[in-house]
């Protein structure tokens, strides 16, 4: 179309926009918008659900397993329920006996009951609740329940666990083995036999805790109306009305499930837990509201954390450095029950063959029952235990070979349009871009002084999963636009927001689409009975699928604006609509146009009074097994290794990360910044100490976080990036920056010092164990070693 | 044994019956129904409870109600003068200094206590007086940034545009 008003970019333009045009046209995205409910979290009117009471309210508490595998012989309430203040009692005998768990459409997978009724599982597993009227006079109550054990032999290491004749945690699984997963393409055997070298190694990764500030708590209210209403803090609103449904017997549409702001998740939230169940269960027994909130040690032992797991990685590459096939063999423990462990065991495998181009491929991986701890989704999903061992075995093969660890990466680092055989297809990928910010990086840091290092990780992670374990029959994510007479908007989804900035998110992209400020959309999320079902947060889902939810049923609704404009500016039918900062005009002859709030009012009395409603929604179809889109990214560490300690200290650490159109500068760096913390924290301190199954150190002076002074520097490198799939081209920056730094750190150390640890944490002890084998090792005259090897 | 203690907090006076064996932060919570300050741990390990008494920062699960008998007592909902934030306040939501927001009341009082002792401090001194607040979400990058940003404006600067 030839116009002579032409301006700069044209609606030609738009369809095929790159990230870095894209943010010329933009009125909101791409700017630094504050939280839109960060007047509530700092002044402490953020409700949370720890927060709440309600009137003729009761507090739970729940009795949990000391024994990590016993055969509950009887349990006798009868004193507990004689003390002054204690209204009710539940135990197993009081649920209908089904088993939950959030893989749904897999009965052999739903192996959790809400109150042990035969056998406790773990120490920590549920076999009583008490509703008293205070949280002390429950507390005393649990202390006057009689359980009678038969304490039975547990099996607490997966290893273990597989072993003929090893005690079963659940009489249907052989060998213990929960689950297995295979991935195969190309002809992994004969790629082998003509690799130029071959590296076989093992590896160890740690499992860590959600550590969530606030911990899991729930109220329930059943009423006289028999209807359930739930305030939990959770990652899914919609998982926890239906699961609770099932479990209770209950109708779906008989649960009516509210989310109150939500202090961390992580993916420890997504599970349901046994607040919700007990407080319920409870609350059925007696129409009153009773709220259960754990403690922090409720939360460390007898919740879910990250999937330990022992991979095995064999790796062939021809002289150059190109990678030929790779074969991964895992063993993860899973814990006493499934969770989402079942994904996880699936993404560690995919995601062991990213972020490069692996010709012949094959992933076998078991997820084997113990007596401990259920292990399940954690930020990251199985990538960042993948990308740890991948990341360090790419550099030990780098070494074999003489090249240097950028190149091999390059080398073999996907590009944008590929597909993983059988399993994904990628379109926006800016790795490459990513690898040259980093190895500029790399220059800039110059020469190091003694016992520094720098390591490089690769990584890249999916926009959301396209699974559907819930076996729900509504789209993946969903939307409801409502435009009022005066143009502001209100803004329905049942996007969860447990921190990482979703809320503002979706304003922004709502703004962005209708043309309007952020400040005239008004966000409700977290009520089944409001909001549209939504799959909630995980796998770094809702950027990418509520935001097209969102985009969508916004321009629904200016779609119906548009219409009204259309007759009163009556354009030639060659030229399109839009609106742009409360101005309805002609895409091509911006001067032509009419005031967005004239529109709303016309729009709204031309359709009989009734507000302008749009709806948007969104679910993946053939993109592949995985995920619609994936970021990438490369991240480098630089640390200084106390060589008398082993104590590695973080200096420095730069990323350069493409998630495609930046939405919210802010939110992106809160969570690279945030992600980090948690990362370095898996790599180097974060451990769950077990014996015999039970956690010992569940609580935050034995189980460390790191705190303000220990952080490094940090640097963000962007790198642009369009994701043709995504809203306004934008995909994920949740969980993706979770993957690269254990790997980048171990590299590091290994830079610094000359040794290298393959079991996480790289804690000072195996550092300074390993810096000894290495010292001895040098001392040895060469014939005696070669005599002696 | 119950006992009645007098309490100032936020300038407002408060007689309350408790038991001796209560917290502070069980008074502020479940008696007062200050709800701002956290509780996230109940054992002094991550600051979420953070309230100034007598001047100080102090972990409101490890001080008893009693020994609280006649303090005065700061908490999140005392910062704001009125219907005006405080400059930490407006900080941490310019600059994004919270996420999950949990944290955050503790976080800001901790700062608060900071910088009414130490006006101008160094990023250094910012991290050490945080030290005792965790934070899962944001990796304290964007809360030490808030924090000198608030300190500034405190003195007289402005809030620099990015």
């Amino acid at each position: 179309m030839i116009d002579e008003d032409k301006t700069e970019i044209t609606e030609e333009d738009e369809g095929d926009l790159t990230g870095a045009l894209a943010h010329k046209i933009h009125t909101v995205l791409g700017k630094r918008i504050p939280a839109v409910d960060g007047a509530e979290k700092v002044t402490g009117t953020a409700i949370y659900t720890v927060d709440m009471t309600l009137p003729n309210m009761l507090h739970g508490k729940i009795l949990r397993s000391p024994h990590s595998h016993a055969r509950i012989i009887r349990i006798d309430t009868k004193r507990a329920e004689n003390l002054p203040g204690v209204k009710a009692i539940v135990t197993g005998k009081d649920t209908l006996g089904k088993k939950n768990g959030i893989w749904r459409r897999y009965a052999e997978l739903c192996d959790e009951e809400i109150l042990c009724r035969d056998k406790v599982r773990y120490v920590g597993d549920p076999v009583a609740a008490v509703a008293a009227i205070n949280e002390d006079c429950a507390e005393e109550a649990l202390a006057l329940i009689d359980v009678t054990y038969e304490v039975l032999p547990g099996v607490h290491d997966p290893m273990d666990a597989m072993r003929k004749g090893a005690p079963q945690v659940h009489n249907h699984a052989e060998r213990n083995v929960n689950i297995n997963r295979h991935i195969e393409w190309g002809d992994v055997d004969n790629a082998f036999a003509r690799c130029d070298h071959i590296r076989e190694d093992s590896f160890f990764c740690s499992s860590q805790h959600h550590a969530c500030m606030e911990t899991h708590a729930t109220i329930a209210s059943f009423g006289y109306d028999r209807k359930l209403t739930v305030w939990t803090s959770c990652q899914s609103q919609y998982y926890v009305q239906i699961l609770l449904a099932g479990m209770l017997g209950l109708r779906e549409g008989d649960v009516r499930v509210i989310r109150p702001p939500t202090g961390g998740g992580f993916g420890g939230k997504l599970s349901l837990d046994s607040t919700q169940f007990c407080s319920s269960l409870l609350s059925m027994k007696l129409c009153r509201p009773v709220k259960i909130v754990m403690t922090r040690e409720e939360d460390f032992i007898a919740t879910k954390r990250r999937t330990p797991m022992h991979y095995r990685l064999k790796l062939g590459a021809l002289k150059d450095g190109t990678l030929l096939a790779k074969e991964v063999k895992v063993v993860t423990e899973g814990g006493a029950y499934t969770g989402m462990g079942a994904t996880a065991l699936y993404l560690t495998g995919f995601f062991s063959s990213f972020p490069y181009k692996y010709p012949n491929y094959r992933y076998d991986g078991f997820r084997v029952y113990t007596n401990t701890e259920g292990t399940s989704a954690m930020r990251g999903f199985g990538a960042p235990q993948a990308m740890f061992c991948g990341e360090s075995q790419i550099d030990m093969m780098a070494e074999d070979l003489g090249i240097d660890p950028i190149t091999i990466r390059r080398r073999n680092s996907m590009t944008p349009n590929y597909t993983v055989p059988g399993q994904a297809i990628i379109r926006s990928c800016g790795l490459p871009e990513c690898i040259d910010a980093i190895e500029k990086y790399i220059k800039k840091r110059g020469p190091l002084p003694s016992n520094h290092g720098i390591g490089v990780a690769a990584y890249g992670f999916m926009s959301g999963g396209i699974f559907n374990w819930i076996d729900t029959p509504y789209a993946f994510a969903a939307a409801i636009v409502k435009i009022n007479v005066d143009g502001k908007v209100d803004l329905f989804t049942g996007a969860v927001d447990t921190g990482q900035g979703a809320n503002t998110t979706l304003v922004m992209i709502c703004a962005e689409e209708l043309g309007i400020h952020v400040d005239d959309v008004r966000l409700h999320v977290g009520d089944t009975s409001v909001c549209p079902v939504d799959l909630g947060n995980w796998g770094s889902r809702t950027t990418l699928m509520n935001g097209n939810a969102v985009k969508m049923a916004a321009a629904d609704a200016k779609r119906q604006l548009l219409a009204y404009a259309s007759a009163q500016l009556k354009p030639n039918i060659v030229y399109d609509l839009d609106i742009k900062d409360h101005r309805v005009h002609l895409v091509s002859r911006p001067e032509r146009g009419i005031s967005y709030f004239e529109v709303v009012k016309d729009a709204i009395r031309g359709n009989e009074g009734q507000v302008i409603i749009g709806r948007g929604h969104y679910t993946p179809h053939r993109k592949g097994m995985i995920s619609p889109a994936y970021s990438f990214g490369v991240q480098a560490v630089e640390v200084k290794v106390d060589t008398d300690t082993g104590k590695v200290e973080l200096v420095h650490v730069a990323t350069a990360h493409e998630s495609g159109t930046v939405v919210n500068p802010i939110g992106l760096e809160g969570q690279l910044e945030g992600a980090f913390h948690m990362a370095a924290g898996y790599a180097l301190m974060e451990e769950l100490k077990m014996k015999d199954g039970k956690i010992l150190n569940p609580n935050f002076r034995d189980y460390k976080l790191f705190l303000a002074p220990d952080m490094p520097e940090s640097e963000v490198l962007e790198v642009d990036t369009y994701e043709p799939e995504g809203p306004f081209g934008a995909k994920e920056a949740g969980e993706g920056l979770t993957n690269p730094t254990a790997g980048a750190i171990a590299n590091a150390v290994y830079n610094a010092v000359g040794v290298r640890i393959k079991d996480l944490p790289v804690s000072p002890e195996k550092v300074l164990r390993a810096l000894e084998e290495k010292c001895l090792q040098e001392e040895k005259p060469d014939d005696l070693y070669v005599a002696t090897s | 044994m119950e006992r009645i203690i007098n309490l100032n907090v936020n300038h407002e006076c408060y007689e309350v019956v408790i038991h001796s064996c209560e917290s502070l932060l069980d008074v502020l919570r479940i008696r007062l129904r200050l709800t701002g300050t956290k509780k996230g741990c109940n054992e002094g390990d991550c600051g979420a409870c953070t309230v100034i008494m007598g001047g100080r920062a102090v972990n409101a699960c490890l001080v008893l109600a009693v020994e609280a008998d006649g303090e005065e007592i700061l908490t999140v909902e005392g910062l704001a003068q009125g219907t005006r934030l405080h400059p930490l306040q407006e900080a941490f939501i310019k600059f994004g200094g919270f996420q999950c927001g949990f944290c955050t009341p503790g976080m800001l009082m901790s700062a608060r206590a900071l910088l009414d002792e130490n006006p101008d401090p160094t990023e250094e001194e910012i991290r050490r007086g945080i030290s005792g607040n965790l934070c899962r979400c944001t990796g304290y990058v964007k809360i030490v940034e808030s924090i000198k940003e608030a300190a500034k404006i405190m003195s007289g600067g402005d809030l620099h545009d990015r």
